[in-house]
């Protein structure tokens, strides 16, 4: 028998347990995922890019993209802010604050949707004060933004809290030692240390913002070009047996998807010292 | 300047922390606070540098009180024991980092600050490192970066969390050195914090002991070793052996250990450094069980008539040809007596 080192396993078991990956990678991943952009290429690129370009779908995209823009940077804020009072900072009440940050991930986003007709829908409590002011909540592009903003609450926070109460407060404390205040503090010495786990955070609520189905579903009202987003146009030309205009519209959410990926890459890229430095 | 420190009381939950701890620290001086660990020496310490707040008592810096004082308002360099280098910045920017964060009209040139951490770097031993990242250096020159960046805003004081802690024994032995140099270069008054007595003893001009929150002793490290003020300081600084016995007519008595002391009857308790353990024909009887030659020093465990073990430091020539097995007998040059402790 050749020698081997203690951590160096059989042949036999390495090969098995990768198949079990690429099988399992392939069957959950690949396969739908390729499956999206054959179904969309059906028919060839033409009536791809027509199902793309068709002015309800144009509209769905903006929606989509609008929601994002406005769930992110929300999510900057607050997911900073709760990440550094909680990691940094005792105060009473904060085990509560820890638990409200993971109401969205517990509640189903039907469930948060509906909250929202609950309470700003026609016959919801505020319902007849917006309908005199004639403010429109619900089946309105503000809904949408409110729906999106609760499932995405924790991305950022929950991916920063364990970070930052890992870093401890040494730094700061060091930062304050040599006379540095608060915000100088933050800017110049928290902020920096937690980067890839922000942009992380940003790229799951972004990914988030732009998918959600359930909780938008409930709040949109499904108008068409107006308040439909990417995925419930993709789900009406699905019912409507558009299947190459479905597939389309999903192909390039897919995109979009893989594109803030490779954004990432291209950003960790370009801040190589911080690599070698070991974070 | 002058740090005092009057009636300072500290609380963690319901554990006190710290029970009216008063000490003065004089200009310019080098001064250890010594104690096991849960004794409440880097409370203190994070006390005078405005890191935590006391519930009562005063901190007083020259006569002007800085109890509730910011940290930033302090102007205190501290040093953590973790060195807590800010891991995204160079060694460069580490050290220029209290400068570059005053307000406008009070920072320096850039020229200026980058002359101020070439100096420094050269100070702590570390030209040429300016542009690395921390993680890029060993333990000591990331402790030293630490102390270079604490003296960058030339600090009233500097204050050192167990500054050696995490280091391996030859470079700690170096670096205490190096502490003591730029102490001496710099003048600036210094606290630093350590559980090891050698290293409080080896480098403070004054040593302050303290032991559940609250300060046994404080003198120069002679004055600790050779007149500990309690039976705790006795104990923690420097080898001892210890007889808990008492005292009748002039001697103590504890089994088959006799010592003459001069001192009135009653229950106490003993210690005698190996190094005070001398030969004696009339003196008590020991029966060598280990002998261990440290350079000019003889090293013996012995086990007394009544089977108590004990230690004994004895030159070379005092030693003799001493061997495993024999018949010591022993009397002590120098006994601290007092009342029995648990």
């Amino acid at each position: 028998m050749s020698p081997r080192s203690s951590t160096q396993d059989p042949w036999w078991v390495k090969a098995l347990v990768l198949s079990l990956v690429a099988v399992f990678l392939s069957l959950i991943l690949v396969l739908p995922l390729v499956s999206v952009f054959a179904e969309a290429l059906r028919q060839g690129l033409g009536p791809a890019l027509e199902a793309m370009s068709t002015p309800d779908a144009i509209a769905s995209i903006k929606l989509t993209l609008l929601t994002a823009a406005v769930a992110v940077p929300f999510n900057i804020v607050f997911g900073v802010a709760a990440a550094w009072a909680v990691a940094k900072h005792e105060f009473w009440g904060k085990s509560l604050l820890i638990s409200l940050i993971d109401v969205p991930f517990s509640v189903s986003p039907v469930v948060a949707g509906l909250i929202y007709v609950l309470i700003f829908g026609s016959h919801g409590w505020f319902g007849s004060w917006l309908i005199d002011h004639n403010i429109k909540i619900i089946f309105a592009v503000p809904g949408i933004m409110l729906a999106t903003l609760f499932v995405t609450f924790p991305f950022v926070a929950r991916e920063l809290i364990p970070l930052m109460q890992e870093q401890g407060v040494d730094e700061e404390e060091a930062a304050a030692s040599m006379g540095a205040g608060g915000w100088t503090t933050l800017w110049r010495v928290t902020t920096p240390n937690i980067r890839w786990g922000l942009l992380y955070g940003v790229l799951l609520c972004n990914a988030r913002a732009m998918g959600e189905f359930g909780a938008v579903s409930v709040v949109s009202g499904h108008i068409r070009g107006l308040t439909n987003t990417m995925p419930l146009h993709v789900e009406i030309l699905y019912n409507e047996y558009d299947f190459v205009g479905a597939f389309s519209v999903a192909a390039l959410l897919c995109l979009l998807s893989i594109l803030t990926l490779i954004l990432k890459g291209l950003l960790e890229m370009l801040q190589p010292q911080v690599r070698r430095a070991g974070h | 300047m002058t740090i005092s420190i009057r009636s300072v009381e500290k609380q963690f939950a319901r554990y006190p922390a710290l029970r009216g701890v008063s000490l003065e620290v004089q200009p310019g001086e080098l001064l250890a606070l010594l104690g096991p660990s849960g004794s409440g020496k880097t409370t203190l310490l994070r006390i005078i540098a405005g890191l935590e707040f006391p519930e009562a008592g005063q901190v007083a810096f020259d006569d002007q009180d800085v109890t509730f004082a910011s940290a930033a308002a302090r102007k205190v360099g501290f040093v953590f024991q973790q060195y807590a280098l800010f891991r995204h910045m160079t060694v460069a920017k580490n050290i220029a980092f209290g400068l570059d964060v005053r307000k406008a009209k009070d920072r320096p040139a850039r020229a200026e600050i980058n002359r101020r951490v070439e100096e420094l770097l050269g100070l702590v031993e570390l030209g040429g490192l300016g542009g690395r990242y921390p993680a890029q250096l060993s333990g000591g020159q990331r402790q030293r970066v630490a102390l270079a960046r604490a003296l960058a805003v030339s600090p009233q004081v500097l204050l050192l969390d167990e500054p050696f802690g995490a280091l391996d024994a030859t470079v700690r032995k170096s670096l205490r050195k190096e502490l003591r140099r730029i102490h001496n270069a710099t003048g600036v008054t210094t606290i630093f914090v350590t559980h090891d007595q050698e290293e409080a003893l080896d480098l403070a001009d004054r040593v302050a002991i303290l032991n559940q929150g609250s300060i046994e002793q404080v003198g120069t490290p002679q004055e600790v070793y050779d007149q500990p003020a309690s039976a705790f300081v006795c104990s923690f600084v420097g080898e001892t052996n210890r007889f808990d016995g008492a005292v009748s007519g002039g001697r103590f008595v504890c089994g088959s250990v006799s010592l003459a002391v001069d001192c009135a009857d009653g229950p106490k308790t003993a210690f005698v450094r190996p190094h005070d353990l001398v030969v004696a024909p009339d003196g008590f009887e020991a029966q060598i069980v280990r002998v261990t030659a440290q350079g000019p020093v003889i090293q013996i465990e012995a086990h007394t008539a009544s089977d108590q073990p004990i230690e004994i430091s004895l030159s070379r020539q005092e030693a003799g040809s001493i061997a495993v097995g024999q018949t010591l007998r022993l009397a002590a040059r120098k006994i601290h007596l007092f009342d029995p402790v648990d």
